[in-house]
């Protein structure tokens, strides 16, 4: 990490790359994105939380909102304040817009002599998001290195992901679940955005993170940021990070949970796990999914398509005849040791943003920052093997 | 390889009903366009509250709603299977037992003098018992109503030929890909959701309320692999963070597919807590 004199410098003087934005002009903003043909996407209030949707206008953002987030409980609150960016976040991270929920894969049509199959490619599509955290950016670039690998590119991720414009928001408040700071993916977004805006106060400080969002900051001619704006953005940022009250210390993984496999602790946090998939679904870097095949009654045709799918699902570990992770302890275990152990062998990363979305969405408030702690602390009873499982 | 489509015969439909509301036959009426490539798939055989021309078996396919109640029900599926190739519930009434099963804890006579002028001429079971607890059931479809969609691709998959897919993952896993907000973490309300069957589309959710389990449970009870939901640590949850007392907890796990595992037991469990 830059010292902080280096970081407020480079903020404060790099005008091409750095501008201050009066809070009251972001719809200049909106309007410069809808002009290069963007589709503006930001987070608005819905059902007690927020959730991306396209807007046109900022007064659609969650102004004066405020979220709490605890294990297993979110709420938000209105502070009356004309803090724009005062949700930190819903439970949709970046997943959703480039690994598609329901993706059609092709499309296989009987003909005269056979079948043709013809691959059903999103539209493209030039979305702009505005909100995204430095979480979810850190959740985009793992996700960019599994889908966008040289030997496997996923067309479908590939197509959603060049469209794909990210205006991302320092964050200056911690909620109770975010641990970022600990996998030092935040609270400051790094790469893979094209704006990052740091709101302070009335003011937003505007740093582009790409070609494309220097050629936007160009095009609105704000003015250059000033060093004490700058160092104010910084030291806000960095009491947010000193704010985590959760971290998680994954300086002996991967093989410290290897070695822990038969640990006692899987049972215990097994007997609360519901495996709802809420977890994986929420995580801005899961991405297993299943395919499926919706049939013709005409029996012409049938589409095939990319649904999210779930460790925790009990079908995911159906395979050739029988089930490899048939209780709920399996799948947890699984899911963990990917996520923070063999996530590092495979991709060379965690798999974990410290998001803390899994702890908040959890509908018994299961915490992996309380589980893994646990689980590297030497057991006092032996775990129930699988082979004792299996003759259940 | 199968046969020419001209020289294809159409396999024979049939729908039943036992004790129910009907509701679940009025989902395959209400597929309205798709009733058409149904109607040119299938031959629509016997189905009473469709068409008065009531063809006799054997069926390919029967479709069978609502609960065994009375002792001539019991009689009748046997002769419903026996003259079925493929035989699927439709619904909680057929699937579970349905809402009607809430007799199984209560005192039926009780009900009958309470109810009409004339018990004598009641006759009926002291319970309402599932399809499958009388004769094989093939196919297992949930819901009160089941979904018309899920209906249309098992028959679907059925007449093309292949095995129809019915996943048991929870609603949760279909909540989050429709993008819904979790009611149950954002607004504290007391949701089957995470321990039932997928299939409906997560609508309650998507309506902002709770999911009352309609589906019946999740994962693989009585068919295929997997073991029972953790409905324990859900309704711990209910009852601690969610403040529900336990007749409470209790009712939730008591409702439309309320006598099926492991809702019946989790039920039971509350109960002896009131």
């Amino acid at each position: 990490m830059l010292e902080r004199d280096e970081r407020i410098r480079i903020m404060a003087t790099a005008s091409e790359t750095c501008a201050v934005l009066p809070s009251a002009d972001l719809q200049w903003l909106l309007d410069a994105l809808s002009a290069k043909g963007y589709r503006v996407v930001g987070p608005i209030v819905r059902e007690g939380s927020v959730v991306w949707e396209t807007i046109s206008s900022v007064s659609e953002l969650p102004i004066g909102w405020r979220d709490q987030q605890e294990p297993g409980r979110y709420r938000l609150e209105q502070t009356g304040s004309q803090e724009i960016f005062g949700v930190v976040h819903g439970p949709q991270s970046l997943k959703p817009f480039i690994f598609a929920p329901r993706e059609p894969l092709f499309q296989i049509k009987r003909s005269k002599d056979g079948f043709t199959t013809s691959p059903t490619l999103p539209q493209s599509e030039k979305v702009a998001v505005i909100g995204a955290r430095a979480c979810d950016l850190a959740g985009l670039v793992i996700q960019d290195r599994i889908f966008l690998n040289d030997t496997y590119r996923d067309p479908y991720y590939a197509t959603r992901r060049d469209g794909l414009f990210v205006v991302a928001v320092n964050c200056t408040r911690s909620l109770q679940t975010c641990f970022c700071a600990s996998m030092e993916t935040g609270p400051r977004a790094k790469r893979g955005f094209d704006l990052a805006l740091t709101e302070v106060d009335d003011r937003l400080l505007v740093e582009a993170g790409s070609e494309a969002g220097r050629d936007l900051l160009s095009n609105l001619s704000l003015s250059t940021g000033s060093e004490q704006l700058s160092a104010e953005a910084v030291t806000r940022i960095d009491a947010c990070a000193g704010g985590q009250v959760r971290r998680l210390d994954h300086s002996r993984l991967p093989q410290a949970l290897y070695d822990a496999h038969e640990h006692p602790r899987w049972d215990e946090v097994a007997g609360r796990c519901l495996a709802c998939t809420n977890c994986t679904m929420v995580c801005p870097t899961c991405f297993c999914h299943t395919v499926e095949e919706t049939l013709d009654l005409s029996r012409q045709q049938t589409a095939h398509a990319r649904l999210w799918d779930s460790c925790f699902a009990q079908e995911h570990g159906y395979i050739h005849g029988k089930n490899i992770r048939p209780t709920i302890k399996d799948r947890y275990r699984m899911w963990l040791t990917h996520k923070l152990a063999s996530w590092i062998d495979q991709f060379g990363t965690s798999g974990c943003v410290g998001c803390g979305r899994c702890i908040t969405w959890c509908p018994v408030g299961i915490d992996l920052t309380e589980e893994l702690p646990a689980l590297l602390t030497p057991g006092t009873q032996p775990s129930i093997t699988s082979q004792q499982l299996e003759g259940t | 390889m199968s046969k020419p489509e001209a020289q294809r015969e159409r396999p024979r439909l049939a729908v039943f009903k036992f004790a129910s509301c009907d509701g679940c036959q009025l989902s395959i009426l209400n597929l309205e366009e798709d009733l058409l490539a149904v109607g040119e798939a299938l031959d629509l055989a016997y189905f009473p509250e469709a068409s008065s021309d009531m063809k006799p078996g054997p069926y390919d396919i029967a479709l069978v709603e609502g609960s065994i109640t009375t002792a001539e029900d019991a009689h009748r599926i046997l002769a419903v299977r026996q003259q079925t190739k493929v035989l699927i519930t439709i619904g909680a009434c057929a699937t579970a037992g349905g809402i009607q099963a809430l007799r199984n804890w209560a005192d039926v006579e009780a009900f009958k003098q309470a109810v009409y002028p004339s018990p004598e001429y009641i006759q009926s079971l002291s319970t309402s018992t599932p399809i499958s607890e009388h004769v094989h059931v093939d196919f297992e479809l949930w819901g009160c109503p089941i979904d018309k969609n899920q209906l249309l691709r098992v028959i679907t998959d059925l007449v093309v030929g292949v095995q129809p897919r019915l996943p048991g993952d929870s609603v949760c896993l279909e909540c989050k890909r429709r993008g819904n907000v979790c009611v149950l973490v954002a607004k504290g309300i007391p949701c089957l959701g995470p321990v039932t069957r997928t299939g409906c589309g997560a609508i309650c959710p998507g309506m902002g309320r709770d999911c009352y389990g309609c589906f019946g449970p999740s994962e693989g009870e009585r068919k295929g692999p997997g073991l029972p939901p953790n409905t324990v640590s859900l309704a711990t949850r209910f009852h601690r963070e969610l403040q529900l007392i336990p007749v409470e907890v209790m009712r939730r796990f008591r409702g439309i597919n309320g006598s099926v595992s492991p809702f019946r037991t989790e039920s039971e469990a509350w109960e002896k807590k009131t």
